[in-house]
């Protein structure tokens, strides 16, 4: 288990952008992930994704990580950020377009 | 099998006094929207706000609970988008 932490620990921290997906970005295998790939899509960012179908650990050490149970799960800059809704609602209002831009800024 | 007002009880007993709306959207019993007004969102980020209604269905997802489309408001925002959409 405190393997599975330090593995997300470690992608959170090495990429700007995080996304856990059901799926890879290009096939995603829900539509929740779907609809939160599109997003930073649309926006025009890289993007380091993980598909948790292929690893099962991956998948229930995240949703502890954040103690938050559903997938896709959404990290800018090592923070949670949400799920699908959080990162639709964040887009829809402009936020994550900031967040993306603001962060990146502090972290080059 | 999940209904509306199984979800809609889980959440209420977590959070005392909140007005609770679930709706099954696609009629399979597995996918849910729910609308979430609660005064003890005041001061919360929306992850905060969101992991507050999803903790209490954590069993729940890892079985017969696929997804719930969540929107959360204080009173106080309910109030204002109330108003907007007169």
């Amino acid at each position: 288990m405190s393997n599975v932490k330090e593995q997300i620990e470690n992608d959170i921290k090495t990429h700007k952008i995080v996304l856990y997906l059901k799926g890879t970005p290009e096939m995603p295998q829900c539509g929740f992930s779907a609809a939160t790939v599109e997003c930073f899509k649309k926006l025009g960012v890289k993007f380091h994704a993980v598909n948790i179908l292929e690893d099962v650990k991956i998948r229930q050490g995240v949703k502890e990580y954040t103690n938050w149970p559903t997938i896709p799960q959404v990290f800018i800059n090592g923070k949670f950020i949400g799920g699908c809704d959080i990162t639709k609602e964040l887009f829809e209002n402009g936020e994550l377009k900031k967040m993306v831009m603001v962060e990146g800024e502090t972290k080059a | 099998m999940l209904n509306p007002e199984q979800i809609e009880k889980a959440i209420v007993n977590a959070l005392p006094g909140a007005a609770v709306k679930v709706m099954d959207t696609t009629g399979t019993s597995d996918h849910f929207d729910a609308i979430v007004v609660w005064n003890g969102f005041e001061g919360k980020s929306l992850v905060e706000q969101h992991q507050l209604v999803m903790t209490p269905l954590k069993d729940a997802f890892d079985g017969p609970l696929h997804a719930l489309a969540l929107k959360t408001y204080t009173p106080e925002k309910w109030k204002q988008l109330k108003a907007r959409l007169r």
